[in-house]
């Protein structure tokens, strides 16, 4: 079990109100990803669910029971730090062993648990070094083992990856997310990286101030983004937005089309602009589109073979079907 | 940079030069107190025998039949050691707080202690004395030494941990309470081992500061709990100039205190300048 209630929590520090009233469910077995430029409340909310940090106001419970006032050992959860957070004095066993210990558990079971979570972690090898001689992504798997052998009821992890190189980065999410679907536990993920939320989350949690701005999952919110926040957060690159006459025409104060769903020709297209910068994937090319009228740069997204020069002229088709369409305060209509 | 590090060989000779000069005006007052004592008193004063004299012990000698050095000097040892456990079981769990639950006042907190070593002792001279002989009395028992030792030192002590403490990154000790350890625990399990250098260090100066400290232990004790700053005080030579009896005695004092602190330089070293570069 482990769903994770929120109920009109507010967190401040001195006059500074960080989280305004806040109440989100998180439902057991879920990956909720919470994600948010950095400074949005997004760890504050993850410490205040560990019981790392007070809350102003109101209530945190966990599978049905107010855990408010409880400390953050005894709420039934683990974290993964940023930072890793290993004990450098003991070695990775130790590290792993560690909660066992404080919880009492006999040492055959700590050994048996310590085992199982090196093998699944590949750490077979590494159980008597030190966390110094150990890389980056070796840290953070034994801060993963740390934390399964405790069995909680969920995991929270406070951006996990952002201290890792681009290629590990790929692999750990990989294997946070296969670890999700071995042991179906609720998990938390803060991150400020809009690619990570997308790929790893069942539900994710946009978070602008201490305010949540939308809740649902990657496709919902990429489909359907609420309002020009969680638009132009979600989907990289950033979502294209038009004001002015052309809005108008579509009927909407702004309109937002994604880079992916406007298609770029030399001939035919209803917009016309000149490329500047095109950045080459491989896969897909990304083109910057100036002088079009409708915004100081366009992105588009073509295939990669698809190669126009700096300076050339191009015409721009936006999909009807799947234009974003939002009022003046910037809430899809 | 590369100026600082590419000196050229003058410069290293001139601060090698400067630097034995200061060892040297540092060591020498030791070095002639350890000479005197090797000269009779009669000898000690003549200047014809300033570094030629024929060497004698009987300073040594005197000091440990007639004046008691062992009793003084196991005084020193208990109320040294006790008051630097005693100071460092306070001190730790204070720098703890400090550290890792500032508040907005934890600044002031920290100013105050040190504030209160600004007091001169001098001022409170003779509360203490009137309190501890008259009212409490307490007066020359180990007790009051050693609560003294640990007041005057605790502010220094809280202050060196506290500095220690604010090196250890602050997940880890939330990674400690999200394992399931109280507060003793986080102290004992993840404080103190990852502290243990600078714990060390602490206890090491603490330790020397007691020992050497004379203005209460003379005041505050006759005989019971004399320590060998007392017996310096008391060779100082009302009857007149004994400074062979007076050097040994001060050199048998300060002996152990050298002895340990040339064992652990390196530790006092890296106490001192601890977080002085980052």
């Amino acid at each position: 079990m482990g769903q994770i209630v929120l109920e009109n929590v507010t967190k401040s520090f001195g006059d500074t109100q960080v989280i305004p009233p806040l109440n989100l469910t998180i439902e057991d077995g879920e990956f909720a990803v919470f994600v948010g430029p950095s400074g949005c409340g997004k760890s504050t909310l993850l410490r205040i669910i560990a019981g790392l940090e007070d809350t102003t106001s109101g209530k945190v419970v966990i599978d049905g029971e107010d855990m408010t006032e409880i400390s953050p050992s005894k709420r039934g959860l683990a974290m993964v730090f940023q930072t890793y957070a290993l004990y450098p004095h003991m070695t990775v066993r130790k590290n792993i062993a560690f909660p066992m210990r404080m919880a009492g558990m006999s040492e055959d079971e700590q050994n048996k648990k310590i085992e199982a979570a090196a093998k699944s972690l590949n750490l077979t090898d590494y159980l008597d070094r030190k966390p110094g001689q150990l890389s980056g992504g070796q840290r953070q798997r034994v801060a993963i083992g740390r934390a399964i052998v405790r069995d909680p009821s969920a995991f929270l992890f406070d951006e996990p990856l952002s201290n890792l190189d681009a290629a590990l980065r790929v692999g750990m999410r990989l294997e946070i997310s296969e670890m999700h679907e071995r042991l179906q536990t609720t998990m938390i993920y803060v991150t400020h990286d809009q690619i990570e939320a997308m790929t790893m989350a069942n539900k994710i949690v946009v978070l602008r101030a201490g305010n949540i701005e939308q809740v649902g999952s990657p496709l919902d919110l990429y489909r359907e983004p609420q309002n020009l926040f969680v638009a132009g957060f979600i989907g990289s690159p950033k979502m294209n937005f038009i004001t002015g006459e052309e809005a108008s025409k579509h009927g909407c104060h702004t309109m937002g089309v994604r880079p992916e769903h406007i298609e770029v020709s030399s001939s035919t297209g209803p917009w016309v602009g000149k490329v500047g910068v095109s950045e080459h994937l491989g896969s897909d090319t990304f083109f910057h589109i100036h002088d079009t009228g409708l915004a100081d740069v366009l992105t588009v997204r073509a295939g990669g073979e698809v190669g126009f020069r700096a300076g050339d002229t191009v015409h721009l088709t936006p999909r009807d079907d799947v234009i974003h369409k939002f009022d003046a305060q910037g809430l899809r209509t | 940079m590369a100026i600082v590090a590419h000196s050229s060989k003058s410069g290293r000779v001139t601060r090698a030069t400067f630097a034995w000069i200061v060892g040297l005006l540092f060591f020498f007052p030791i070095f002639w107190m350890i000479l005197t004592s090797f000269k009779t008193d009669a000898d000690a004063v003549k200047p014809e025998f300033l570094f030629f004299f024929t060497p004698t012990l009987d300073n040594y000698a005197n000091m440990t039949e007639n004046y008691d050095y062992w009793r003084f000097a196991k005084n020193s040892v208990i109320t040294a050691v006790f008051a630097t456990v005693f100071t460092l079981f306070v001190g730790i769990p204070c720098a703890y707080a400090m550290a890792f639950n500032p508040s907005r006042h934890t600044k002031d907190v920290l100013m105050w202690m040190l504030s209160t070593k600004m007091l001169p002792a001098a001022g409170v001279l003779y509360p203490m004395t009137f309190l501890t002989k008259n009212v409490l009395g307490i007066f020359d028992t180990h007790f009051l030494v050693i609560l003294v030792l640990s007041l005057i030192n605790l502010p220094i002590v809280v202050w060196m941990l506290f500095t220690y403490f604010k090196e250890i990154p602050k997940e880890i000790i939330e990674a400690g309470k999200m394992d399931g350890v109280d507060t003793w625990g986080e102290i004992k399990e993840i404080l103190i081992p990852l502290a243990w250098g600078g714990i060390a260090s602490t206890a090491l100066l603490c330790f020397i500061f007691c020992w050497n400290e004379a203005y209460w232990t003379v005041r505050l004790t006759t005989t019971e709990a004399a320590t060998l700053s007392k017996l310096i005080e008391g060779n100082r030579a009302p009857e007149g100039l004994f400074f062979g009896r007076l050097s040994a005695v001060s050199a048998a004092a300060v002996g152990p205190i050298i002895v340990l602190g040339w064992f652990c330089q390196k530790q006092l070293v890296q106490g001192l300048t601890f977080g002085a570069v980052k």
